[in-house]
């Protein structure tokens, strides 16, 4: 009996370790017959679980096709295979990390990611320490690349995004008070919802601003505060597992007003739970659906083909944003690798700033922070008959 | 009147939830007071109730997969028993808490597994997620019927326990261990019908949690489980009167705390009100005071 005992706990414990690491490694591991003295490795640092998991998922499709679409890279003449390495950083800033830490081990010139800006932050000194250069894809907040020279991205800011967003509430709905909720010490969330707030009060409305601690799924009282404050907007810029709790919920209690949101809501996770509910969602990104069309062909019928693919998009072929981002992401760092003429993490770091990428996202440059220069913001309604994205206006600031 | 139309939204929620978390405390509380062990998988089997709805739904109708959660659910938490506590019967206490603690972890990175990561979105059960109008009030069906199926359960599983044999073998047998196994009472037939009463009160509160807050992710029966505990504690862990009695108190201010505009505190309130509970009435409010046998 007392063997028989510690057989069940040794089996227990085992089982524990091989789940752990049976999500997060398989897919990086898939292509090692490719690996010779011609491999440029580009490390992808980006959630597949966790919170933030399904927009991870969607930006690593983009990423994989943008491989499959081109999987070498000709330097002076020799042709290198590139090679994805895949990392799950699980959307934590205290595991994420690790998952760069494994990136760094495993030698790659270039780092793309992450979705959500608190795991690239939590992240970012280690690709500095190891010199290794890193393109951000979707993560919005300004402390990404403020004060660095390894970290640089191609998506718009949080103050851009903010003050989009403020200027849209302002114009569409002629809100004066909006209600702000953000998650608790996730830097996203609470950096969209302040710059959100500063550029609202700066139009002259007022903001009533809450956050809600992790973990937390009863939005009841959440979504019972908007109604109290009278506010005219429910601004929300959450992770996309937040949003489906705070669509019911908002919907349960028949809350008549706008939910407006930022990038991380263009996903079909929330076209999905909004359908056939009585609300009005409206959200900024960075790409519309029929921006380009051979982009939208191509990836839609590469997707449908595996269906690993299509689970991790969801379970349809409705094009994310952050799917376009990753496409254009891979492409940029390929320029970056060409212009440097090698592998090396420094040399691609030294090219990058001087990068001019054309992508189905637009024109990707960078200014002298490392951000992309982008001027404009897709608005997006929520057509909640057929749980589809309509585009409603392009929006800029003055 | 405008003053219950303000606040009647927070009590709702607070009541729905506060049962929700009674069903949930009364099996953390059940197994504390006969095995004296802290359950720390209850909450992960919490969870996997609600993903084996989601999934459930999709292989057959809904008139059968509500029981099928029930009984997988019930027999799931049956094995885990049988395999995870029964050989550590006569181990120290503390061998039987880590492998409660390595049976949650099981569990959650089960559930990793099985879904990607990703959150699922539980099935939408006719009727109780329809909404309705409580005093101007808009809400869930299911938030108006979690009290009154709480209480209902609670009343059925007081009369099992005041009014039957098995009742009266568990009351023996959380009384005194060793005195009512020489009594001839089969404890282990005891500890495991324990086991299924607590299951399938998790069970149930799956249905109405998850019905209510339609994500399932593998992380999810973490903090219902956790301030479930929180209210066995509070209510006195042992006592099936307390965990109710504490589930609802909590589920009430919890919302109530959040109401008031406090929202970044109402988690901090909740655990900060256990550590008070503690050093005030170590006991809780109604445990039974410790006796030293010597």
């Amino acid at each position: 009996m007392k063997k028989f005992s510690l057989l069940l706990v040794l089996v227990l414990v085992f089982s524990v370790f091989a789940m752990g690491c049976g999500g997060s490694s398989d897919d990086a591991a898939g292509d090692d017959s490719a690996a010779g003295d011609n491999v440029i490795k580009i490390g992808v640092f980006e959630p597949a679980s966790g919170d933030n998991g399904a927009g991870g998922k969607q930006e690593t499709l983009g990423i994989q096709y943008a491989n499959e679409m081109c999987p070498t890279v000709e330097i002076d003449g020799v042709e290198y295979q590139v090679q994805l390495e895949i990392v799950d950083n699980e959307s934590s800033t205290d595991k994420g990390p690790t998952a760069a830490q494994n990136l760094v081990s495993k030698g790659v010139s270039i780092v793309l990611g992450s979705y959500g800006s608190g795991v690239s932050i939590a992240a970012s000194d280690i690709f500095a320490d190891a010199g290794i250069p890193a393109l951000g894809v979707t993560c919005t907040n300004p402390q990404v690349t403020e004060g660095n020279d390894h970290y640089f991205r191609i998506c718009f800011l949080d103050p851009f995004q903010g003050t989009v967003l403020a200027n849209f509430a302002k114009d569409n709905f002629d809100a004066k008070t909006a209600y702000a909720l953000a998650k608790l010490g996730d830097d996203y969330s609470v950096g969209l919802c302040n710059y959100f707030k500063q550029a609202f009060e700066g139009l002259g409305g007022t903001v009533v601003y809450e956050t809600f601690p992790d973990g937390n799924s009863d939005f009841t009282s959440y979504v019972a505060n908007a109604a109290k404050a009278n506010a005219d907007v429910f601004f929300a810029p959450v992770s996309t597992e937040a949003a489906a709790l705070i669509i019911d919920q908002a919907s349960a209690q028949n809350l008549q007003m706008p939910i407006l949101a930022g990038d991380t809501w263009d996903s079909n996770v929330i076209t999905g739970a909004a359908k056939g509910k009585n609300v009005d969602i409206n959200v900024t990104t960075f790409y519309q659906e029929g921006g380009n069309a051979e982009f939208d062909e191509g990836i839609k019928a590469w997707i449908e083909a595996d269906s690993t693919n299509l689970a991790n998009n969801g379970g349809n072929t409705d094009l994310a944003a952050v799917t376009a981002m990753g496409y254009d992401a891979y492409f940029t760092a390929l320029e970056a690798i060409k212009l440097a003429g090698s592998g090396d993490p420094a040399a691609v770091m030294a090219a990058l700033p001087n990068v001019q990428y054309e992508g189905v996202t637009g024109m990707i440059t960078f200014n002298e922070i490392g951000d992309a220069n982008r001027t404009t913001a897709y608005v997006k309604h929520c057509n909640t008959d057929e749980g589809i994205w309509e585009f409603v206006a392009e929006q800029g600031v003055e | 009147m405008d003053f219950i139309r303000d606040n009647l939204p927070y009590i709702l929620a607070g009541i729905s939830v506060g049962g929700q978390y009674a069903l949930i405390a009364i099996g953390y509380t059940m197994v504390y007071g006969i095995l004296r062990l802290i359950n720390f998988a209850h909450g992960d089997m919490f969870m996997i109730a609600g993903l084996m709805g989601v999934y459930a739904v999709t292989w057959m109708p809904l008139y059968l997969a509500i029981p099928f959660v029930i009984i997988f659910t019930v027999v799931l938490g049956f094995l885990i028993e049988r395999a995870a506590y029964r050989p550590l019967r006569n181990a120290p206490r503390m061998s039987v808490m880590i492998s409660a603690i390595g049976v949650s972890y099981l569990l959650q990175n089960l559930a990793l597994y099985v879904t990607g990561g990703l959150t699922k979105t539980y099935p939408t059960i006719p009727w109780i997620s329809s909404t309705i109008t409580v005093f101007g009030a808009t809400t869930k069906v299911v938030t108006v019927i979690t009290p009154i199926l709480t209480i209902a359960l609670v009343v059925l599983l007081m009369i099992l326990i005041h009014k039957t044999k098995i009742g009266m073998a568990m009351r023996a047998v959380s009384r005194d261990f060793e005195t009512s196994r020489l009594m001839g009472i089969q404890i282990d037939s005891v500890i495991s019908m324990t086991f299924i009463i607590g299951s399938f009160l998790a069970a149930v509160g799956s249905i109405l949690y998850f019905s209510n807050y339609t994500g399932v992710m593998p992380t999810a029966g973490a903090m219902p489980g956790l301030k479930a505990f929180v209210a066995a504690v509070f209510g006195g862990i042992g006592s099936i009167p307390g965990a109710v009695i504490g589930a609802f108190i909590i589920g009430i201010c919890e919302n109530i705390i959040k109401g008031m505009g406090l929202t970044t505190f109402s988690d901090a309130f909740t655990f900060a009100f256990l550590i008070i509970i503690l050093i005030v009435r170590p006991s809780g409010l109604f445990g039974e005071k410790n006796i030293d046998k010597v």
